[in-house]
């Protein structure tokens, strides 16, 4: 392994180095402060060592740090790092024993920033575990909750069987073409009699990635566990986890030419759909603000996997930037939820935020801006996410599955309206009391807030950004 | 530069509105008012002054998001200035009107019109696709505050309505544009949102015709044209007399300059075969509106349905594709605005006297109050179309037009104008007069409200009178149009000229 080697993994030593540093922090003083300093500090300089990473650099057969792999590992040290500042408002209060949160937190990190440089299918499933194990630990991380150990253990069991089909399907991979480097999954011909067998693998891969998306039909966890896990943690599996198993897709995907292969299209297809309309439908009756967000995020990946199978030069792009305004929003968004909650009980239920407005105008605004972004009203980066899927799916005449998008997205607009509808209400007067607020908690809302808006007005910076990391693709 | 300040000014409003709220409850009524009197003054401004050489009076155009080639992309023509004056006058009016019917959350009240004038504002001059879109769906969000927040009983239900009908056909549009986008991209190489290099995309027959459904979806939920009309009785009743107001007047004529603006030009021949089935939308929507109008008790809703049969008209006379009709409609538009604003003001201002809409509840109100009664019924005769009024321009305009495309079609309009006879004698006649049975007695129109209306009786007199102006200022714009649209011109010079 070469200095360059080295140099080019820098992101990765400095996170697994900040999680063995604050191991040893909580070892010799227990200090919650001084827990999310470290980590969140850590995060930075891994997140300024992208920018010296040389790229594009293949660092063993395992990993590749490209333009795209780092544009990820950005995004997902950026939220891991804001969803580390949410927490340590939202476990101020908590008993004991909060330190031990942010050790996991960086090891799902490292997990997620594995996926997003992984070519291989060891490195892939070494990034899943970790990710998955560190998971389990902080969605039942409050375990004094009512329901956090079933939270935790519905994780675990469907997670592991996830992990099952994902390794099965592995195996019949390397079955039939001997190799586990996704880039050399095309050079096995379509004639030759293990084909069904590489297809079959393809499915079952697909299966496991899915689960962790969370869509249809493997997203039966993601409304218990989004409502059942600690707020910011919700937000954890809702963004950083998220980001990077899409960052693996893409890759995935494109190097192994699976979209190539009808069956795989086609069950693509069907997952999209069934996301979008599932995924809008069941959040409609919804009372829970979290559960709402859940069944919301299902449609939302939905949207991803509609701009995924455009497939067209823009696909890549457009899932990318989703996938960014996708974080910046639902960051804002539960982020509130977790500043407005206290320690027993999430702020949860929808009538807990009657007349939020009159309140706390501030946060109500920011949640405003979330909801219409998650909606994709203009002036908010969700228009701007929405309007590039769409744009790819046009471009390569994907017309169904737009149509599909559009009269789904019009059924997501009635709960995200009775959310805004609900935060303008005059007040009742017998509302519960809030928790106070700190300016230092909201800064990390303020800027995911101000990003929904500011990038939504002004997307060019972004968008040129996101166009040259992803010019890999377009060979 | 200067288009930019139309925008910017309500956009400056809103905030300073929302900051002043908290030292008094009377400053951001005034900020609003200076920021839409500053807008008119220089609206009127460019109207006396206006002798341009090209389309265009006026244009801002700034490279916005170059990667998918969006610009901010301004352009002023005689319709966007005709319909810029109207929403700054009809913004006025909607300020005036809710001095006193808004007494909290007077900020944020301000913030929503003010950022609901600068959305409109948008979509009058935007030219590019990009941007029109943008601008038409931010119209939504303060408006669905504007009714959420300050309407009626079943606000939220109106609201969410009202937003849901608008964003599921705005959505349609959108998607109609980046067709457009690529197909344009497809035969020249260029990406771009521009008007001016859109309308010479050639489409094939099919795609033309798919396109054109997709971008009248939007404009007829907005017109509203009959089967998609649903949303406006409920959103005009709901909503606080500003929203109505703004509503009836301004957002219902977004639809209709959308229509004028993109559907005709950018996709002629789909249009023309559309036709006949416009024209019987709009002698639907026109019969329809009446008679549902004669059939209401509840006051703001019966104004609502007038509405419908109105903006059939402006229907019919963009379909009847000669320069008459399109005068016409452009004239029923303006005249719209100031009629059913001036009865939604006075409607509203009777509901903060007697707390009631139900026509059932009133009568004997003339004794009571003789200036609110007056303008009711001035309101209520230039609505029903009469001679040296406005509207009755603009309706005799539109019916002339649409005589020489279809006799039959304007043989059942022409009966619509009867039926709103009814309607608008009707309410006269329940409100206004009989026994005062329920004893009402209040305070008549005080001066801000006496000044309001006045201002509004005068407009629709010089309308009604005096067309001229408006018809010139006008017709570059639809000549401009109409050779996009290749349609037959050259009869317009002889009533324009009359």
């Amino acid at each position: 392994m070469s200095s360059a080697d080295v140099a080019a993994l820098e992101p990765l030593i400095v996170i697994a180095a900040t999680a063995i540093l604050v191991m040893m922090g909580i070892a010799f003083r227990r200090n919650h402060a001084l827990a999310v300093a470290l980590t969140v500090a850590g995060l930075a300089v891994a997140f300024i060592s992208i920018f010296t990473a040389p790229a594009p650099r293949q660092v063993t057969r395992l990993l590749v740090v490209d333009g795209f792999a780092l544009f990820y590992i950005g995004l997902i040290i950026a939220s891991a790092a804001i969803v580390s500042l949410i927490s340590f408002q939202y476990f101020r209060t908590h008993c004991a024993d909060r330190e031990e949160l942010y050790l996991l937190l960086l090891l799902a990190t490292l997990g997620c920033v594995v996926l997003a440089a992984s070519a291989h299918f060891i490195s892939f499933l070494l990034g899943l575990e970790i990710l998955s194990v560190s998971l389990y630990g902080m969605v039942a991380y409050s375990k004094d909750r009512v329901h956090a150990l079933e939270v935790g253990m519905k994780y675990l069991v469907l997670a592991s069987t996830s992990a099952a089909f994902l390794l099965f399907g592995a195996a019949l991979i390397y079955c039939s073409t001997g190799t586990m480097e996704f880039a050399k999954f095309r050079q096995l011909p379509p004639d030759d009699s293990s084909f069904p067998l590489f297809i079959a693998g393809l499915v079952l891969t697909i299966t496991g990635i899915g689960f962790k998306l969370g869509i249809v039909p493997f997203h039966l966890w993601i409304p218990d566990v989004y409502q059942g896990a600690p707020a910011p943690i919700t937000a954890y599996v809702a963004t950083t986890s998220k980001t990077a198993v899409v960052a693996l897709l893409l890759r995935y995907a494109y190097l192994s030419g699976a979209l190539g292969h009808g069956v795989v299209f086609v069950v693509f297809v069907i997952m999209a759909i069934a996301s979008m309309v599932a995924g809008n439908l069941l959040a409609l009756r919804q009372q829970s603000i979290k559960r709402i967000l859940a069944y919301s995020s299902i449609a939302h990946f939905g949207y991803i996997l509609v701009g995924f199978l455009s497939g067209g030069s823009r696909a890549i792009e457009a899932v990318t930037f989703y996938l960014v305004s996708y974080t910046v929003t639902i960051l804002s968004a539960l982020g509130i939820v977790a500043i407005l909650s206290n320690a027993d009980s999430d702020a949860d239920n929808l009538e807990s935020y009657s007349g939020l407005f009159w309140r706390r105008p501030v946060l109500a605004a920011f949640l405003t801006a979330a909801m219409l972004s998650l909606a994709g009203i203009p002036a908010t980066i969700g228009f701007l996410g929405k309007f590039y899927v769409l744009a790819a799916a046009a471009e390569s005449g994907t017309w169904p599955l737009m149509i599909v998008l559009a009269i789904t997205s019009v059924i997501g607009l009635f709960y995200y309206l009775r959310i805004v509808a609900k935060l303008y209400e005059s007040s009742s007067g017998r509302e519960t009391a809030l928790p106070a607020v700190s300016p230092l908690s909201v800064l990390p809302i303020a800027v995911a807030g101000s990003l929904i808006i500011g990038v939504g007005v002004f997307p060019g910076h972004v968008l040129s950004w996101i166009r040259t990391a992803m010019v890999i693709f377009n060979q | 530069m200067m288009l930019i300040w139309f925008i910017c000014l309500p956009l400056f409003a809103a905030v300073l509105a929302v900051l002043s709220a908290r030292y008094s409850r009377e400053l951001p009524r005034w900020i609003s008012l200076i920021a839409l009197g500053l807008d008119l003054a220089l609206a009127a401004q460019v109207w006396f002054s206006s002798a341009s050489a090209g389309p265009w009076f006026a244009e801002v155009d700034w490279a916005w998001v170059p990667s998918f080639g969006i610009h901010f992309h301004l352009a002023m023509d005689g319709l966007s200035l005709l319909m810029l004056l109207l929403t700054f006058l009809l913004g006025i009016i909607a300020v005036l009107a809710s001095w006193t019917e808004i007494r909290e959350k007077v900020g944020f009240f301000h913030f929503n019109l003010m950022c609901l004038t600068a959305g409109i504002v948008t979509v009058f001059l935007a030219v590019d696709l990009f941007l029109f879109y943008f601008g038409w769906e931010l119209m939504l969000v303060p408006m669905y505050f504007l009714i959420v927040i300050w309407g009626h009983e079943r606000r939220v239900y109106a609201a969410s309505k009202f937003f849901l009908f608008t964003q599921c056909s705005g959505l349609l549009m959108l998607i109609a544009i980046l067709a457009l986008y690529f197909i344009h991209h497809q035969t020249s190489g260029i990406y771009t949102f521009q008007y001016s290099e859109l309308l010479d995309t050639s489409l094939s027959h099919r795609t033309e015709m798919l396109l054109m459904l997709g971008f009248f979806a939007a404009f007829a939920v907005k017109l509203p044209v009959l089967p998609l009309h649903t949303w406006l009785p409920d959103a005009h009743t709901e909503a606080p007399t500003a929203g109505s107001i703004i509503l009836a007047g301004l957002l219902l004529k977004t639809g209709a300059y959308g229509l004028i603006r993109f559907v005709l030009p950018l996709f002629p021949h789909a249009s023309r075969e559309f036709t006949p089935v416009a024209l019987i939308l709009a002698v639907a929507g026109i019969v329809y509106g009446a008679v549902m109008a004669f059939s209401q008790t509840d006051l703001k809703r019966l104004v609502a349905y007038t509405s419908v049969s109105h903006l059939g008209f402006v229907l019919l006379g963009l379909y009847s594709w000669n320069s008459l009709g399109l005068q016409g409609a452009i004239m029923t538009m303006i005249c719209h605005g100031l009629s059913t604003g001036g009865l939604f003001a006075l409607v509203g201002g009777l509901q903060e006297r007697i707390h009631t809409r139900d026509l059932n509840r009133m009568g004997g109100l003339w004794a009571v109050a003789p200036v609110l009664s007056g303008s009711m019924i001035f309101f209520g005769l230039a609505s029903l179309g009469l001679p040296g009024m406005g509207d009755f321009v603009g309706e005799f305009l539109v019916l002339l037009g649409s005589y020489k495309v279809s006799v039959a079609t304007t043989s059942i309009a022409a009966l619509g104008i009867l039926a709103s006879t009814f309607y608008a004698l009707r309410m006269v006649e329940r409100a206004l007069r009989g026994p005062n049975t329920n004893g009402w007695k209040f305070s008549d129109l005080k001066t801000r409200e006496v000044l309001m209306v006045a201002f509004m009786i005068v407009g629709l007199l010089w309308l009604g009178l005096f067309p001229q102006p408006v018809l010139r200022t006008s017709q570059p714009a639809l000549d401009y149009l109409q050779r996009h649209a290749q349609l037959s011109t050259g009869l317009v010079e002889e009533i324009a000229n009359e």
